[in-house]
């Protein structure tokens, strides 16, 4: 048992805090924010090149990373930075899928999409999935000249910037089947490929994206017919750790803005801090961090393990930093008062973002239900396993 | 980062698993699991093994009969104690008084009292809490005079936990009432056989006698018995508070805990279906469950952290509002899981050698009582609304 990174590790932390917190300051994040492009793609390439990207590969890629602990450290400096270039929808998500199930010509595409010369948008979810990886109800028909999308997919991240887009459509099987979703590789620019482009409350671009007769080559398809939960199982599965080490790094700061605000911010003559009611709220939310930070741990740890174990620990840790996110948030905004209020004040961007974080990926009830059934799972094997 | 055992811990881990299933009496594990009471042989013998094994002390520095063990290993081993159903290791002299000796005690002392621990030959209590020094425990008034070769001691303790079986006491006292309250206290030891002694029952809520009352008149203790030095006693009391905190963030216990209502909740049945098909009780199971996962690797964060084998400081306080929350969460699942059958209450079921019949569910006798004693656990050792103002202080810097 050992809790500290490697050093190769800590140098990457390090190098990435230092980096988010001195050459990215908040103005110019909030200006990117407000672009046509909604993140700043002079400062993407400078994270690509400090290795970003290649960390959350392994070296089968080209990368240097890739494991659970790596993409933790990571996520956590992105979120203390508040950034919101598409590390997560680009290399994680959509790169994953290319890394997992992609063709030799695909994943020429995922060397670009690491160096950061080009960005993907992984288009997965849909309206009325309620967090259910299999319940897709977007469908691709096969002829033998190619094949047929029709659809369309919800609050999809950095979509209109992206250079392609990795969709998943139904080519078998009914709605909610596991069997039957297949992921396809699609140009943003193809022909029937609507994109309704919009801003989000937490920074940054998504959009609604459609598919009417969209027409792609056989070779769109990336992975086996029919066979794509077990790869966005997978990818999601990374996602999930990314977003809930985004929303430590995001807590952390927080906390500590909240700390210091109430050791400075004086009425009735002396610093609120002294004010028992608000250092017990305060003690409260440093033992709610500090649970999440080990949830973050268990799940980075399981990451690189498949299995039951690998999928309860990371719904655990999104159940975690929902639940912990929503009260961080929440307190400090309500322990900051009025100033927390303000678009001028640092704290409201970092609360938005970790409230809607809890949106992404399945959020806390989703994440509830779905460790309970894993849990049943796991009971139903250890039974099968005795008998 | 490895949050797996390494190889040598995990032999360490199947040795303790085996010597347990050797040496811990079946009757006794029955009697913990049942929670059917024990009486001061079943704790003395427990001591006894432990000891002549050598694994007692095992926090303790070697040179004393300490075992050399690291962290994480002490932590194994309370798991493992845990899990196997193993009685309390009482810990007024073995883990309050002990490192207290050890620190502050003089060459004397330490020849004395620190083998008569092990060998089981002293019981200590601990005279902390006072009728009017509860979480303001600096205020306290129980009063020590120097008189010559002798300190006089009058006032009174409470809250003596198992002081019905001790002969001896760790006390708090005040010999002076010069500057702040906490610069005239000072840390004596008393032998609860001197006249003047007088110790009476307090019955708690759920029919238990665990705790007591003290009540020193005129009661001449010789001077060799102040631990340190006159009117540092807070330093002491302090470091002793850490030590008594880390044990109790109970990690093993909400373990267990979790097990056995997993268990309750599989076999109980609500109008047709288990109890934990139930979607409402099955979200607050999974709840405790997350919340004690979490708990785990933060405990294990703050043992390996004291590497040096100290006592962690403003962290134990953490851990200790965090560990008996959940603790508590589970109770209260346990008590819920039976429904009406966690009303009845029959004394008999919790003696020793009772075979029934039970009212209802066997594993339903004792979880209102055990319940209501584990409201407790929030409130000793510094309640954690203390907790909260240590962490405000130490961590936050409020």
């Amino acid at each position: 048992m050992d809790f500290k990174h490697t050093e190769e590790r800590q140098m990457l932390a390090d190098t990435l805090t230092r980096y988010v917190m001195q050459d990215y300051p908040l103005a110019a994040r909030l200006k990117a924010a407000a672009s046509q492009t909604g993140y700043d793609a002079a400062k993407y390439a400078e994270l690509a090149e400090l290795g970003v990207i290649s960390a959350l590969f392994g070296e089968d890629f080209g990368g240097f990373g890739g494991g659970g602990f790596d993409l933790a450290v990571v996520f956590e400096a992105i979120g203390r930075g508040l950034i919101l270039e598409p590390l997560l929808q680009s290399a994680v998500l959509a790169g994953g899928v290319l890394a997992e199930a992609g063709s030799p010509e695909q994943q020429t595409r995922l060397e670009q999409v690491i160096s950061g010369e080009t960005t993907a948008s992984l288009a997965h979810f849909e309206a009325n999935d309620g967090g259910e990886t299999e319940w897709i109800e977007s469908r691709a028909v096969q002829s033998t000249t190619g094949w047929q999308l029709n659809g369309a997919k919800a609050v999809v991240r950095n979509a209109a910037t992206a250079d392609f887009l990795v969709v998943s459509a139904r080519s078998k099987g009914k709605i909610g089947d596991a069997d039957g979703i297949s992921l396809f590789l699609v140009p943003r620019e193809t022909t029937g490929l609507g994109l309704r482009d919009y801003q989000t409350i937490d920074g940054g671009r998504a959009a609604e994206v459609t598919f009417e007769d969209v027409k792609l080559p056989l070779d769109a398809l990336i992975g086996v017919d029919g066979k794509a939960t077990g790869v966005l199982r997978e990818v999601l599965g990374r996602g999930l750790l990314c977003l809930s080490a985004e929303a430590l790094g995001i807590m952390d700061v927080i906390k500590d803005m909240t700390i210091e605000y109430l050791q400075t911010r004086n009425q009735f003559g002396m610093p609120i801090g002294k004010f028992q009611a608000l250092q017990h709220r305060m003690a409260e939310m440093l033992l709610e961090v500090e649970q999440a930070r080990s949830a973050v741990i268990r799940a980075a740890f399981h990451l690189d393990r498949r299995g039951l174990a690998r999928e309860r620990a990371l719904s655990a840790a999104k159940v975690t930093i929902g639940r912990v996110g929503t009260l961080v948030a929440e307190e400090a905004i309500q322990l900051h008062g009025g100033i927390g209020m303000t678009w001028e004040h640092a704290l409201g961007h970092y609360a938005k973002r970790l409230v809607m974080i809890g949106h992404q990926l399945g959020d806390e009830d989703f994440h509830l239900s779905r460790f309970i059934r894993l849990g049943r799972e796991e009971a139903e094997e250890a039974t099968g396993a005795e008998a | 980062m490895d949050l797996n055992y390494s190889a040598k811990e995990l032999a360490f881990q199947a040795e303790l698993r085996q010597w347990l299933a050797e040496n811990l009496p079946a009757e006794l594990a029955h009697k913990v699991k049942h929670e059917q009471n024990l009486t001061k042989a079943d704790m003395q013998g427990w001591h006894d093994t432990l000891n002549s094994r050598g694994w007692l002390a095992n926090h303790w520095p070697e040179e004393y009969g300490g075992t050399g063990w690291t962290p994480i290993e002490r932590h194994i081993f309370e798991e493992e104690c845990c899990l196997a159903y193993a009685p309390r290791i009482v810990p007024f002299g073995l883990s309050m008084l002990g490192p207290v000796l050890i620190k502050y005690g003089n060459a004397a002392q330490k020849a004395h009292w620190l083998p008569r621990i092990l060998d089981g030959s002293d019981w200590w209590c601990q005279g902390y809490s006072e009728p009017g020094a509860g979480s303001d425990l600096a205020s306290l008034k129980c009063r020590a005079v120097r008189d010559g070769d002798h300190y006089m001691v009058n006032g009174q303790k409470t809250w003596t936990t198992l002081g019905q079986y001790a002969n001896m006491i760790f006390m708090l006292v005040r010999t002076s009432n010069e500057g702040k309250p906490q610069e005239g206290i000072s840390f004596l030891l008393i032998d609860m056989n001197t006249p003047g002694v007088e110790l009476r029952p307090i019955h708690l809520l759920e029919g238990t006698h665990e705790v007591n009352e003290v009540f020193f008149t005129d009661v001449k203790v010789p001077v060799e018995n102040l631990v340190g030095e006159e009117n540092k006693g807070w330093t002491y009391a302090k470091y002793l508070l850490t030590y008594e905190r880390t044990n109790i963030a109970g990690i093993g216990f909400s373990m267990v805990g979790l097990a056995e209502l997993k268990e309750i909740a599989a076999k109980t049945r609500r109008a047709g279906r288990a109890l934990d098909q139930d979607p409402l009780f099955a979200a607050r199971m999974a709840r405790a469950e997350i919340d004690l996962e979490n708990a785990k690797i933060t405990n294990l964060r703050v043992v390996s952290a004291a590497a040096g084998g100290g006592a962690p400081g403003a962290e134990s306080s953490m851990l200790k509002i965090k560990g008996t929350e959940i603790r508590q969460e589970l109770d209260s699942l346990k008590r819920q899981a039976v429904g009406r059958y966690a009303v009845p209450f029959v004394p008999e079921a919790f003696e020793p050698g009772f075979n029934g019949p039970y009212v209802g569910p066997e594993h339903a006798a004792p979880l209102a009582r055990h319940y209501f004693n584990n409201r407790k656990i929030s409130i000793f050792g510094g309640s954690n609304e203390i907790q909260k103002n240590i962490i405000s202080k130490m961590i936050l810097g409020l």
